[in-house]
């Protein structure tokens, strides 16, 4: 069970590197998996970064409600998914993407649609943008520490700063055992160190720190997770804790430091060239309703909106969705953050 | 009235609210080209040059906030040489570059969407060399317009409710301004044709000026009536007094004269003379009865004894033409007039009647109180009037088409229309069924 959870992260995160290498295919855009649900005359068509296995408890459900639906579910990675709405213009009904940046374009170049007052109405100003983008998910970005991270006695760092001060008292211990994302291969990746070196003076300094210990850089956080799980990582920074399998099972530790934990917000579209707007919409609707919700949550392990999550854990921090994102996508300013990445974590 | 008002209404809300509008759509396009002018600097002062080439280090915070004033689309864009670096490439450019110092601002259509441009020029140096640098930052302004026609509605709203509230108001304040003014024309409408008293009608202090000027004109008016009437009877009167010397010295001379020929022009002579005196004495009437009627001065006066002993009078000079007069009077007809206007009146009444009867003719005078009113009637059989309407015998100087061998100054029945005027009363004479005439002079009864 876990093997094949992981496979599907694997497949969904890894999903630039894995188009990067696959050819161009017929369909302009690369899709990694796609498959039809329902036998109904009404069909509609989503496109989403997220892999089918999570989905299928709200899909079926949602069927059950509607049985004249015919639900195409195509997956891809959100480069893929941001290149078939925003280059192809292919007719998706509702557009589902962890990218946050990738989405915000979308829907600032006016590709997308405004969903009903009805739906949007009930969103928190922090888990939507105009009536254009709406939060399916909230899932923190987490520090993850395996079995034997800890040295006997040490407690868990609660803070970048303890993190830091971890990583030099032990820089034997820790030497090649510390993994994180590769910004310059993974968008997500980037996207939380971006944030990161806004939020915190102290990431520079766990880059500088990470660099000295040589750590190993992944494209996907499934990557680190499984390392981590099987001992050949010891901690892994900036995981996407809503693919970790959770505390205890392989004497994994999830860590929300205290100074603040991103948390990623995956958010959902309705395209301006949708061939059945108000079915993706009404999908949508499901999705977020709280039956959806609670199925998201339980069937599919992906965190739930929960606008109380915040108030409970003030170190939560929701990565702002507004066009503040945009810069994020800006080719120089990327070149130049990963320039300075590299600076700091590769010393001479 | 009320619906050119609520017009009103309706027109200064429709001012009131393109002023607001107006004025909104140019205080917050101020306000958010100043914040899109600084946000447009900041992204400027984060193009840097480094070993690489061109370097920006776009600040989201920047974006964010732009974006917060109405969860406004962003677009930027920036060029280095005259060419596009990074961002969105086929962004409008301005049609005039902007000065170094200062940011331009224009309006533009972008993937059908109206936008606000702000674009900074700066110059960098590459290679040694200055470089310019144009900095294009671009946002949707939906918050702006939704600003804008908020405030204008809300005014617009605010404007009609007013206007509407004022209506009432107004109309109350024109209708009390007004009714001062309506009660004077009423007082004035209400008088005789003759009264030229001052106007004593109590008059807000607004149109005290009014009253005054009118009453400055009365007295004019009355002065130039006064001097006119004073000259009639004064001519009337010396006319009349050689006159009577006249006619008594050819009344003389016809005595003594014995030639026919100089008789019958003796005759004519007293006979053009007795017509002088009778014009000249009815001038006199005249004037007595435009006088008199100026000066209202009434009294209660029984009108049954009046036509009583005026009857008598008459009757001996009646029989001496064998014309009978039947008086009919029955009870006191109290009335409250002036007693000199009203025997003037009916003495040319009566006279008419006999003088218009044949010999042998027969003039009823009757005198009854009739619906409110003291009404005397006068009833010959002499020649009527020949189809004139009463109208025109009423005025000054006209006499009936079929009297021109009876004596007479055409002035009788406008002295009879004027006292009854005067006197709030009134006066009709007409054709009598059967040949003659019916004259019927009334009195308001008191």
């Amino acid at each position: 069970m876990r093997g094949l959870f992981a496979a599907a992260s694997v497949r969904l995160v890894c999903g630039v590197l894995w188009l990067a290498l696959a050819a161009a295919g017929a369909r302009g855009f690369e899709t990694e998996a796609m498959q039809d649900f329902g036998t109904g005359p009404q069909r509609i068509d989503v496109l989403s970064t997220t892999d089918i296995a999570y989905m299928q408890p709200v899909i079926d459900a949602y069927l059950v409600r509607h049985p004249d639906v015919t639900l195409h579910y195509v997956v891809a990675s959100s480069q893929e998914v941001y290149r078939a709405v925003a280059e192809e213009e292919a007719p998706f009904d509702l557009v589902i993407s962890s990218a946050m940046d990738l989405q915000m374009k979308i829907a600032n170049d006016g590709l997308a649609r405004p969903l009903p007052a009805a739906l949007m109405s009930g969103q928190p100003g922090w888990a939507r943008w105009r009536d254009l983008l709406v939060a399916v998910t909230q899932e923190p970005v987490v520090l993850l520490l395996g079995r034997d991270a800890l040295p006997p006695g040490t407690p868990a760092p609660t803070t970048r700063r303890e993190l830091i001060d971890l990583l030099r008292d032990h820089p034997d211990r820790f030497r090649g055992k510390v993994a994180t994302y590769d910004p310059a291969v993974s968008g997500a990746g980037y996207l939380f160190a971006a944030q990161d070196a806004r939020l915190s003076d102290a990431f520079w300094r766990l880059a500088e720190v990470m660099g000295r210990l040589d750590a190993k850089l992944y494209c996907c956080s499934a990557g680190m997770i499984g390392d981590i799980a099987e001992g050949r990582m010891l901690l892994g920074y900036n995981v996407l804790g809503s693919y970790a399998p959770g505390n205890d099972a392989d004497g994994l530790r999830i860590v929300e430091l205290q100074d603040y934990t991103l948390t990623l917000l995956r958010t959902a579209l309705v395209p301006e060239r949708a061939r059945a707007p108000e079915a993706g919409a009404e999908f949508l609707a499901f999705l977020l309703s709280a039956e959806g919700q609670a199925l998201v949550a339980e069937g599919a392990g992906l965190p739930a909106l929960d606008a109380d999550a915040f108030d409970r854990n003030p170190h939560l921090r929701p990565i702002r969705l507004d066009p503040g994102l945009l810069a994020n996508l800006d080719q120089i300013t990327r070149r130049r953050f990963l320039e300075e990445w590299r600076a700091a974590l590769i010393q001479p | 009235m009320l619906l050119q008002l609520l017009l009103l209404a309706a027109c200064l809300s429709v001012g009131l609210y393109a002023a607001v509008r107006l004025g909104a759509d140019r205080a917050s396009e101020a306000t958010f080209d100043a914040v899109l002018g600084a946000a447009a600097g900041s992204l400027a002062e984060e193009v840097r040059v480094a070993e690489g080439g061109i370097t920006v280090d776009l600040p989201p915070a920047t974006f964010s906030m732009l974006s917060a004033m109405g969860e406004e689309r962003i677009f930027y864009r920036v060029d280095v040489d005259g060419a596009p670096v990074t961002g969105y490439a086929d962004l409008p450019l301005p049609e005039q570059l902007p000065t170094a110092l200062a940011p331009s601002f224009y309006d533009a259509n972008y993937r059908d969407t109206d936008v606000r441009i702000a674009a900074i020029l700066r110059s960098i140096r590459i290679d040694g060399r200055a470089a310019p640098l144009l900095v294009l930052l671009a946002e949707t302004r939906q918050g702006q317009g939704a600003i804008a026609a908020r405030l204008g509605n809300r005014a617009a709203v605010l404007g009609l409710a007013i206007f509407l509230a004022a209506i009432p108001f107004s109309l109350y304040f024109a209708r009390s301004f007004l009714s001062p003014i309506d009660r004077l024309a009423e007082a004035v409408g209400r008088r005789g044709a003759r009264d030229l008293r001052p106007l004593r009608h109590p008059a807000p202090s607004e149109l005290q000026p009014f009253v005054t000027a009118l009453n400055s004109f009365i007295a004019r008016l009355r002065g130039t009536l006064s001097q006119t009437e004073t000259f009639l009877a004064e001519a009337a009167h010396h006319i009349r007094t050689p006159l009577t010397v006249m006619r008594n010295e050819a009344e003389l001379a016809l005595r003594q004269s014995g030639e026919e020929e100089t008789r019958a022009r003796l005759r004519g002579l007293i006979r053009a003379a007795d017509e002088s005196a009778r014009s000249a004495s009815q001038l006199l009437d005249h004037a007595t009865v435009l006088y008199r009627a100026e000066q209202a001065d009434w009294a209660e006066m029984d009108l049954a004894k009046l036509v009583r002993d005026l009857v008598e009078r008459f009757r001996p000079a009646a029989e001496m033409r064998d014309i009978s007069v039947r008086l009919e009077v029955r009870g006191t007809l109290p009335t409250r007039a002036d007693p000199v206007l009203v025997e003037a009146a009916l003495r040319n009444i009566i006279d008419n009647a006999v003088k218009y009867s044949a010999p042998d003719g027969l003039v009823e005078v009757m005198a009854e109180a009739v619906a409110g009113e003291a009404r005397v009637t006068v009833m010959d059989r002499g020649r009527g009037l020949a189809g004139v309407v009463d109208q025109g015998l009423k005025r000054r100087f006209r006499r009936g088409a079929n009297v021109s061998d009876v004596p007479g100054s055409g002035l009788g029945l406008t002295i009879v229309e004027e006292a009854a005027q005067a006197m709030g009363g009134s006066f009709a004479i007409g054709p009598r069924e059967g040949g003659g005439t019916c004259a019927v002079f009334s009195l308001p009864l008191l």
